[in-house]
């Protein structure tokens, strides 16, 4: 079930691959296996694409000028406006009639956080361009500061003792725009991963797509537990795994499984463990399920 | 040809658009645009256009505006867009990024106070203020010269040697809402004036590129220089692109530098933007008394045509800088990039700064009587003067 790096062959996934191998992405890194997963999807869609990457991790990928760890042409944002960028590229795109995608390629702090404006400006204009936002709760980049994506509890360089505040719900905000697609995705769950991402790949407008990106640098975990972590906040309810269409039909495509949400916080040493109160962060998780539930079933999605 | 009597916004507005229509036959037009006083009629001129393959997209800020315009031209579409003041101060990453990426984009700006306070009028202190960047800079004396300058300004941006953006900028309401006569050239012309863009880095599928990832410090080195051997054609290219212009539309832009009575004058003035009109009158009825002074107009302000200035006055022993705009601690941005032209060329030269017309003042005929004694007076320079408020 598990899709990781090693299975792939460093040779074959050279020229065509989407992201080359000897890139300097750490090991258990959540972007890199996503980014991976984005080129099997594009292949099996028979679909080609642009990136537009702000300041974070992706663009790093890239190495040093002149080589690129992409075989895409990749464009570089400034940290704040990546869908603006993209706009431009897709509307150029369009009047010419080309058929492939432009994929916004951005972390939490580009579209949590400095990036929010012009996202929710490209989202209302439904932009017909994919949003890929990889979620690793930091800003990982510049060595592991809060975000507004940083779950409670965290702690980061700039919240020592841990975060105080609860992490932003973006796909709440995303919906709200009623843009045509919203979904979150889960590295430990790759068929779904497919499945929406080559759902957003035939769909026109803007599209949204969460991915829940371990940083074992910024979550001081293992990395061979990458996959491990991020399957526990699914099982647990802390990352629910689901799709709004339209902006108000939900559809949960992975139900938690009644893991305990303190096991994935035991295996991080980013959250200080006598700062946390068990049945509060059950009661919260409990509660946010119990919603989404709710609006599924009030809302189905199809 | 059409001569119509249209407001700056207006000159702007057409001439961005009639230059972007000119490239449906490639890849067409994008752009991102937003409002703010004194430029917003050159957007909603922009928004109306029917462009035949062409998309304005109204943005949530002016840096997303820039955003929009350089993901369009990256893709290989002529590109420009528009702004004013605290506008383009929050543009301004995005300027940048224009610049180093090279793109050939336009844009047309309106010299507005930065604030705070909240002042809506003329100063040039906005886009001084981006003189570091890789972007020319060419300042406007009528609306003419608006359209002309705005036209011309992508033949010289998209041109293969410069690949620079060009920002053309006016005075704001002087030029911005006030109506003159100006020629409005039919797109026929524009089109054999304009040749569709080839950006040679534009996103291609067959050479993938990362554009603007890590670069060693060697190689950013080397990408700094090429912008300044770019901008050392800039004087020359300029010139053949105005020739070109003269040509087909039957009218000359304007130089880099307008000297007016300079060859004897021993006191000269260098004005930019409408002060220049001012200036010019004022100069004439002193000439007509007999006094030998003369003045100098600058359009072009980035690259700095330095060397043209200096051979436009051969004679000059004391030259007055009137500028419109005021760096903190510093003085006037002309004076202060004038007099460094001048270091080592024209050292016995007295140089003086005027602050006039600074934020949004009237610049009045009497006001440059005065500035003309004071220098004329001078035995040597000292700080800059402030005019128009008692001290």
């Amino acid at each position: 079930m598990n899709v990781t790096l090693e299975t792939q062959d460093p040779i074959t996934c050279c020229d065509e691959c989407l992201v080359r191998p000897g890139n300097t992405n750490c090991g258990g890194c959540g972007m890199s296996v996503g980014l991976i997963m984005l080129d099997r999807a594009l292949k099996s869609a028979g679909q080609k694409c642009q990136l537009v990457i702000p300041a974070c991790c992706g663009i790093v990928t890239a190495g040093g000028y002149p080589t690129t760890g992409y075989s895409v042409p990749v464009l570089a944002s400034t940290f704040a406006a990546s869908p603006a960028f993209a706009s431009g590229v897709a509307a150029v795109r369009d009047l010419n009639d080309e058929p492939h995608q432009v994929i916004c390629w951005a972390g939490d702090g580009g579209t949590y956080d400095i990036g929010m404006a012009a996202l929710s400006a490209a989202a209302e204009r439904n932009e017909h361009i994919i949003y890929i936002c990889y979620d690793n709760e930091i800003y990982g980049n510049t060595g592991g500061q809060r975000s507004s994506a940083t779950p409670p509890g965290a702690r980061t360089t700039t919240t020592p003792v841990g975060k105080q505040e609860r992490k932003k719900d973006i796909m709440a905000i995303m919906a709200a725009h009623r843009i045509p697609y919203a979904a979150t995705l889960s590295i430990a769950h790759p068929e779904d991963f497919a499945r929406k991402l080559d759902t957003a790949l035939h769909l026109e407008g803007f599209r949204f797509l969460l991915i829940h990106s371990p940083c074992p640098t910024g979550w001081k975990s293992e990395p061979a537990e990458s996959i491990e972590l991020v399957r526990l906040a699914v099982g647990s309810g802390l990352f629910p795994v689901y799709e709004v269409l339209d902006g108000w039909k939900y559809r949960i495509t992975i139900k938690p499984n009644g893991a305990d949400p303190l096991e994935y916080y035991r295996r991080q040493n980013r959250f200080p463990a006598a700062a946390m109160d068990a049945d509060a962060v059950r009661a919260e998780v409990a509660g946010a399920s119990a919603r989404l539930a709710r609006l599924a079933e009030v809302f189905p999605a199809g | 040809m059409a001569i119509e009597v249209v407001t700056g916004n207006h000159a702007a507005g057409y001439a961005l658009s009639v230059a972007a229509e000119a490239n449906r036959v490639g890849r067409g037009a994008a752009c991102g645009i937003y409002p703010i006083t004194p430029q917003t009629e050159i957007v909603e001129f922009v928004a109306r256009f029917p462009f035949t393959k062409g998309r304005v997209i109204a943005v949530e800020s002016e840096h997303s505006a820039m955003g929009v315009s350089i993901g369009a031209a990256m893709a290989g579409a002529r590109a420009f867009t528009a702004s004013s003041s605290n506008g383009l101060a929050y543009m301004t990453e995005n300027i940048m990024v224009a610049g180093y990426y090279r793109l050939p984009i336009v844009l047309a700006a309106v010299n507005r106070t930065l604030g705070p306070p909240w002042n809506i009028w003329a100063d040039q202190g906005d886009t001084l203020y981006l003189r570091d960047f890789p972007m020319i800079q060419l300042y406007c004396e009528t609306n003419q010269e608006v359209l002309d300058s705005t036209v011309l300004a992508f033949r010289l941006a998209e041109d293969s040697r410069i690949l620079l953006p060009v920002m053309v900028i006016m005075d704001a309401f002087i030029l911005s809402h006030t109506q003159m006569e100006t020629d409005l050239p039919e797109q026929d012309l524009v089109d054999r004036f304009l040749p569709p863009l080839n950006l040679p880095h534009q996103l291609r599928f067959e050479r993938p590129t990362t554009v603007g990832g890590l670069t060693w410090p060697r190689e950013t080195l080397s990408q700094r220089l090429e912008i300044d051997e770019a901008m050392e054609r800039v004087a020359a290219a300029y010139e053949e692109h105005r020739a070109a212009f003269e040509k087909i539309f039957g009218r000359d832009p304007g130089g880099a530098i307008s000297a007016f009575e300079t060859e004897d004058a021993e006191a000269v003035l260098i004005a930019s933007g409408t002060i220049a009109s001012t200036a010019r009158e004022v100069v004439r009825n002193r000439r007509a008394r007999g006094e030998k002074i003369g003045m100098v107009k600058m359009k072009m302000f980035r690259p700095l045509p330095g060397e043209a200035l200096l051979d436009a006055m051969p004679r000059a022993t004391k030259i007055g800088v009137l500028d419109r705009d005021y760096a903190a601690g510093v003085g006037g941005v002309w004076w202060h990039d004038l007099r460094a032209a001048m270091q080592g060329r024209r050292d016995g030269v007295l140089m003086q700064d005027y602050l006039t017309g600074v934020c949004g003042g009237d610049v009045t005929p009497a006001m440059l009587e005065e500035v003309i004694d004071d220098l004329l007076d001078r035995r040597s320079a000292g700080k800059p003067v402030w005019k128009g408020i008692d001290r």
